[in-house]
């Protein structure tokens, strides 16, 4: 009987398995251990932080959770989404240590403490060749909704405007048009895009188009060369300098959000994030960093 | 003996493992999009205004067309240019171009989408712009899909063509047949089956490829009036939006991936029940 040989064979050559197993096990325990023992000194901060929030603030939050572990090994730092409202939430009921906020705090969550880590901005952008200096407000509402349609209404060459919008969902398409009060069924474009870069290389295709995306991006693509031109809004240029001083209109803050005395590692944390080490961070995902002293909640 | 049975338990276990894997795929389909079906009822899909999922509309019918537009437009191009191309490597190319011309086909298989569309996307756009408007639309995502899905028509109808036995052919010409006739009434006819069974592999690739065509087609949902007119297929629908999607959006952009499903399964079994009855002729 084939079987009773197969067990015979199997159970010694197990329980061999077995032990080395245990023996691999030991050896990495005790790698673990005593690695661990070298590195930890008294002021070494340890333990573990949940940030919940913000979808947009969520990929910049977990880059800069990855250096931050790096830093301090036994610390451990979960990142989740689930929009703003989410982590504020979360954060009032105690399930997040910090929230993740893509906008700036209402007058009825003055129980919580925003903690600025950068800035997004939101420009226009046309075809370089585009000659239009500017558009108002009303000329914006106006080209978007469809009842202007050729640039020479707005003062620019007889050309048929193609318009370029972002898809639903998008935080740049939501901070366009909360700025602009329009909501977006009325919206009447030529074409949807997702990327930021997308929608660049949509308008530096063709000349009679407009669209709007993240500064950072515009900006970044501007030096290397591509034919788009970011226009001013309420006469204020569409530049980095400018979201980061906050004078800039179409902009909002990227805030974490805790209670008023957070714990001693999330408020490190925090200080981590507002600090230069992380700007390179920052604008690898097209954000601005801000200019604030560390610590210093705004 | 023992093999035979060891075989036989081995692909019936693989053939279990790839059929399991499509079930699989539907049941997640279903059990992603059951709380939009049951909230919103499977009429609105086809019958509300617009596609504004944030403010509760959720027409899916202009990104239906669209999907089929550009599928049977790609293969529309590709059917023939492929054909075209599986006839001349075979009957028409002199020896050492014919290898050439295979590997250049080949080639093109391996490109990737993402690579076409950026391709048609800072090449082809602004040519296709010259008509008017950005030149993102319909048409400009139906070409580049027809060269994406060329290569899957011209390498099956070429393998179907080499496979037809040589005495047909050599029997033709000692008839006294000519070249074009021995193409037109014995190899396209006889290699009929492999080059259907192209095509509709090419279709289905067509119907699948979401990437180049997200970044072609101008992605409005609106009925489309002409090629010319932007359009989104439902496949860019989800790849657009998904990633940003809450709860409910989510559920509602996986009953455009069922939608997308259905159509495929409709296709499928439409042509195999065509094949059929043809083979049982």
């Amino acid at each position: 009987m084939p079987i009773e040989i197969d067990r015979t064979g199997f159970y010694p050559m197990n329980s061999n398995f077995a032990s080395f197993r245990l023996l691999l096990l030991c050896w990495t325990l005790a790698g673990c251990s005593s690695a661990s023992s070298t590195k930890n000194n008294p002021n070494e901060l340890s333990g573990q932080l949940t940030l919940t929030g913000s979808s947009t603030v969520a990929p910049l939050a977990t880059e800069i959770a990855k250096r931050f572990e790096q830093q301090h090994p036994s610390v451990r730092i979960d990142v989740q989404t689930g929009g703003s409202g989410k982590g504020i939430t979360d954060v009032r009921l105690g399930v997040a240590d910090i929230g993740m906020a893509s906008r700036p705090l209402a007058s009825d969550e003055a129980d919580l403490t925003a903690h600025q880590i950068a800035a997004d901005g939101v420009g226009l952008i046309v075809h370089a060749s585009n000659s239009i200096k500017e558009l108002s407000q009303e000329q914006v509402i106006a080209i978007y909704t469809d009842e202007i349609n050729n640039w020479k209404d707005v003062g620019g060459e007889d050309k048929e405007i193609s318009v370029v919008h972002k898809a639903e969902g998008r935080a740049t398409l939501e901070v366009f048009l909360k700025h602009f009060g329009i909501d977006n069924p009325s919206v009447k474009s030529d074409v949807i895009v997702g990327e930021n870069e997308h929608a660049v290389k949509t308008v530096a295709g063709t000349e009679g188009t407009i669209g709007y995306v993240s500064i950072g991006t515009a900006e970044a693509d501007i030096e290397s060369g591509v034919p788009i031109r970011l226009l001013p809004l309420d006469g204020v240029a569409a530049n980095t300098a400018n979201v980061a001083s906050g004078v800039f209109p179409m902009s909002r803050p990227l805030n974490l959000v805790t209670v008023d005395s957070p714990s001693e590692l999330a408020s490190k944390f925090i200080q981590f994030c507002q600090s230069a080490e992380v700007h390179d961070l920052v604008k690898s995902q097209y954000f601005v960093p801000v200019t604030s002293e560390p610590g210093v909640a705004k | 003996m023992r093999s035979d049975r060891a075989l036989t338990i081995v692909t019936r276990a693989l053939a279990a493992i790839s059929a399991a894997i499509v079930l699989l795929v539907v049941v997640f389909l279903l059990r992603e999009s059951t709380p939009a079906v049951r909230q919103l009822g499977i009429s609105r899909f086809f019958t509300d205004a617009s596609w504004h999922p944030l403010s509760g509309q959720f027409n899916l019918t202009p990104m239906i067309v669209a999907t089929l537009v550009t599928s049977v437009g790609a293969v529309l191009i590709a059917a023939p240019l492929g054909i075209a191309s599986a006839v001349f490597v075979n009957f028409y190319a002199p020896r050492p171009i014919s290898g050439w011309h295979r590997r250049l086909i080949e080639l093109l298989a391996g490109i990737p989408s993402v690579v076409f569309g950026l391709w048609g996307l800072v090449v082809l756009a602004p040519i296709i712009a010259t008509f008017g408007g950005s030149g993102q639309n319909l048409f400009t995502a139906t070409i580049v899909l027809g060269l994406m899905v060329l290569p899957t028509v011209a390498l099956l109808s070429d393998a179907a063509i080499a496979a037809l036995p040589r005495e047909w052919i050599l029997g033709a010409a000692a008839l006294g047949m000519g070249r074009s006739a021995i193409v037109g009434w014995i190899v396209l006819p006889g290699a009929r089956r492999g080059i259907g069974s192209g095509i509709m592999l090419a279709l289905t690739r067509a119907l699948g490829e979401t990437m180049a065509v997200l970044m072609l087609a101008g992605n409005i949902v609106e009925m489309p009036s002409s090629l010319l007119s932007p359009g989104r297929t439902l496949n860019a629908n989800i790849a657009l939006e998904l990633g940003y999607a809450s709860a409910s959006h989510r559920s509602v952009l996986f009953v455009s991936g069922l939608m997308l499903m259905l159509v495929v399964s409709v296709i499928v079994l439409f042509v195999s029940r065509r094949g059929a009855t043809k083979h049982d002729r």
